[in-house]
């Protein structure tokens, strides 16, 4: 093995507490830092924007972040800060639940199978009546999301826009106004709410429906307090979720720590999809206090293959969660992109950019030339095959049409993709 | 056995050392426990003495029974609480649930220290393991891969295990950092309060101010005392105990608790005597000694009085400071168990708050103790 010239061992590094931190929990639990040399405390966060801050001010060396952090950072929605990455924790991983009034109003329009379950995907057809309904009443329907360059608050709105209910915007074009909340011309209100508060706020009925990873959906379920009606996985199959996100300053000034920590969260990314005990094994160690803190039973729901939607309707989902298989580690460009033009297509960013734009900030922020340095030493050391890894790529996936609305999506060509809606600025 | 001199009985030269007959004075005792804010064992001192037992009986009785009384009322209504205040997402845990919580917090801590252990047992088979492979790439003549492998065992040795911070490491972080923004608090408002009732010109400048800044919530302060502490404070090392996180913690604490030394101070060098700045004035006293040795002597009472204040409000803005600036303290401990989200989380939070209090408490009745040895009449608490 390669003994890496390590510039900072002593690390501390930041998660919220939802079960895909689970690269970085289990590269500590499982000794993978210890064995490149590094000395890791993992702590847990208040909310993703302190935990954002610490990371731009030093306080933390790294953290689990949102895909959409450090590219809303990088391009200056929110404090400005140059954020990259080269590590993608997982893919997957978020719900969509409503409030038990709204899915007894949705479930008769909701298409069934034979054995009278309502299909899935559930797409947000059903809920368009509701959702106009309490429009024209004056009182539109209200969502929540966990921060506003969340992947939640992207799916939720795809998955709501796919249906023709349009879900506000950051910024009008046509007057100039620019809404922090994003509420304007809208048919619904996305707005913040932390996740730990969701359950309650859904019960409270403050908010109807929210957007969240786990363990947040699943006890609305045990707690039979709303249902969720779908996961990002049928939004977009395989989309980028959480990364592992460090300041630029930082990486520049710690290359062979940042390559040592890669390595580190690519075999405990590995070792999440080796077997179905080892899942096991980490929803146990999630459920401690110090990590997510969530009962184990709840954790496992969604964990070890399998998602529960209404109760006792627990269908089989292997991918709900996906840390390594597919590719999921990899940086790509194409995901990054992906985000960018949602940024553009709901107003966050108020320009309409160029083709060569998206590329450039793509590889600015996203770094698969030291996950691939990573990968390859991992290699070398009989640590990793050949095959698990993406090499020769140009950090760009195959279009693909896996979206709950079948529309096409490149990554080579983001103009076009976000001229090809019919909900969303162009 | 008889003594032909006229000494003290008891003394008996040559045979036996000088003895005084031990005389217990119950009332000087009774006096100095009230005045260490024990005054609950004053009683029970007086009926040691056999000083009007009956008297003390009652009222040991009383301060026993009835407080114990209040409790048992309170536990009640807990346990009432927790079978009737529920909703489908969440619920109050009942006090045998939060006793179950609370064990399972020791068991936590304790897990982590073999945690500990296991660690830098892990850590000497890696390094045992290295050494083999320096020693083989030496054999080998491999110069600089030897050197590189060399360079990680020193510093794998040189590692400390940085574990979970636990409950317990959290009171002492949050003790710490009460005593830093405390210490902060007393050094700024206690010169500023003696200006402000020295020099009415200066009050008539900073009253304004005061009065502005007081009423300001903790929350309010962090995200300000944040780009302080980011911009003044370098980045400590990450295994230090000094983080930036506390300092924000303790300034927090200083920005909201200076007030009541400073309003206090201010009032009691503004009250003094003025024959004695008089005699100050005549003795031709410059003015470090006037204030040495006339203005804090005679404000002192007030001045501590503010400053027990200040520690009360300091302590509970703190919990609240520790929740943003997410310092390792029992702020930060409340809302990480808020964020589990589990009815075991909500007995940990509630075991928390006792924890608070009693903190609170003691820290409350050392300021008293201070308070009573400077003040020379009776106080009523």
């Amino acid at each position: 093995m390669e003994f890496l010239d390590i510039e900072k061992d002593t690390l501390k590094f930041g998660f919220i507490k939802l079960t895909d931190c689970a690269p970085i929990v289990i590269a500590k639990e499982k000794g993978y830092f210890d064995d490149e040399g590094l000395n890791v405390n993992v702590e847990a966060q208040a909310n993703w924007k302190e935990l954002l801050n610490r990371v731009i001010n030093g306080d933390l060396d790294g953290a689990h972040m949102l895909a959409g952090q450090p590219i809303g950072a990088t391009v200056g929605f929110g404090s400005q800060a140059d954020i990259v990455t080269a590590y993608s924790l997982d893919y997957n991983g978020n719900g969509i639940t409503v409030s038990n009034d709204i899915w007894a109003k949705m479930k008769p329009d909701v298409p069934k199978g034979s054995d009278g379950k309502p299909i899935h995907p559930i797409k947000a057809d059903a809920l368009k009546p509701i959702v106009d309904e309490a429009k024209t009443a004056g009182n539109k329907l209200k969502m929540g999301m966990v921060f506003p360059v969340s992947t939640h608050n992207y799916e939720i709105r795809y998955w709501l826009a796919a249906s023709g209910i349009n879900p506000g915007f950051y910024f009008d074009p046509a007057t100039k106004q620019v809404d922090v909340p994003g509420f304007l011309n809208g048919d619904v209100e996305l707005s913040v709410t932390p996740p730990p508060q969701m359950p309650s706020v859904l019960e409270a009925g403050t908010i109807c429906a929210y957007c969240v990873g786990e363990p947040w959906n699943q006890q609305a379920v045990f707690k039979k307090i709303g249902v969720p009606v779908t996961t990002n996985y049928d939004i977009w199959k395989n989309n980028p979720e959480k990364v592992f996100g460090v300041s630029k300053e930082w990486a520049e000034k710690n290359p062979n720590t940042w390559l040592a920590v890669t390595k580190a969260l690519i075999r405990a990314g590995k070792w999440l999809d080796a077997s179905l005990d080892n899942r096991k094994e980490a929803a146990k160690i999630l459920s401690q206090p110090n990590y997510v803190g969530a009962p184990y039973e709840v954790i496992a729901n969604s964990m070890t293959g399998t998602f529960e939607f209404e109760v006792g309707d627990k269908r089989p989902m292997p991918d709900f969660n996906v840390f390594f298989r597919y590719n999921a580690s990899y940086p790509f460009y194409s995901d990054c992109i992906w985000f960018l033009t949602q940024m553009v297509r709901w107003g966050q960013i108020p320009e309409q950019k160029a083709d060569d734009w998206y590329h450039e900030m793509a590889k600015n922020i996203y770094r698969p030339d030291v996950y691939e340095r990573a990968a390859k030493m991992l290699v070398a050391e009989g640590k990793a095959e050949t095959s698990d890894f993406p090499f020769g790529t140009d950090g760009y996936r195959a279009p693909s049409t896996d979206f709950i609305d079948g529309n096409s999506y490149d990554g080579r060509q983001p103009v076009d993709y976000v001229n090809s809606f019919s909900i969303g600025l162009k | 056995m008889n003594s032909t001199t006229a000494s003290s009985p008891t003394t008996v030269e040559g045979l036996h050392p000088a003895k005084k007959r031990f005389t217990y004075n119950p009332n000087q005792v009774a006096h100095t426990l009230d005045k260490l804010g024990l005054g609950y064992f004053s009683p029970i001192a007086r009926l040691i003495g056999r000083d009007e037992p009956s008297k003390q009986v009652k009222a040991i009785t009383q301060n026993t029974l009835l407080p114990v009384l209040a409790f048992i009322i309170v536990l009640l209504a807990w346990q009432y609480c927790a079978g009737t205040v529920k909703t489908d997402s969440q619920k109050i845990p009942s006090p045998a649930e939060t006793w179950v919580a609370w064990k399972d917090m020791l068991a936590f801590s304790a897990a982590e220290k073999s945690k500990e252990k296991d660690y830098y047992q892990s850590l000497n088979e890696r390094v045992a393991n290295y050494k083999t492979m320096a020693f083989q790439a030496r054999d080998s003549g491999n110069l600089s891969r030897a050197e590189s492998i060399e360079k990680r065992i020193s510093k794998e040795n040189a590692k400390v295990y940085q574990g979970t911070t636990t409950f317990f490491d959290q009171i002492g972080i949050s003790i710490l950092t009460i005593a830093v923004g405390f210490l902060i608090a007393t050094l700024i408002a206690v010169p500023l309060g003696i200006l402000c009732g020295l020099s009415p010109l200066v009050n008539t400048a900073l009253n304004p101010l005061i009065q502005l800044f007081k009423p300001v919530s903790p929350l309010a302060w962090f995200p300000i005392v944040f780009v302080f502490t980011t911009w003044g404070i370098d980045q400590p090392p990450a295994a230090s105990i000094w983080q930036r996180a506390l300092f924000t913690s303790a300034g927090v604490v200083t920005l909201c608790s200076l007030w009541p030394t400073l309003v206090n101070t201010a009032v009691g060098v503004a009250a003094i005597d003025k024959d004695h700045l008089n005699v100050a004035k005549a003795l031709k006293l410059g003015w470090f000694k006037r204030i040495w040795k006339i203005v804090l002597p005679s404000s002192l009472p007030l001045i501590f009085t503010g400053l027990r204040v200040s520690i009360g409000v300091g302590w509970m803005v703190l919990v609240a400071a520790d929740m943003m600036s997410q310092n390792q303290g029992l702020g930060k401990f409340v809302w990480d168990m808020y964020q589990n989200g589990d009815t075991a989380s909500t007995a940990q939070i509630i075991i928390a708050v006792l924890f608070i209090g009693a903190i609170g408490f003691m820290l409350d009745r050392i300021m008293l103790v201070f308070q009573r040895l400077v003040t020379y009449e009776e106080q009523s608490i």
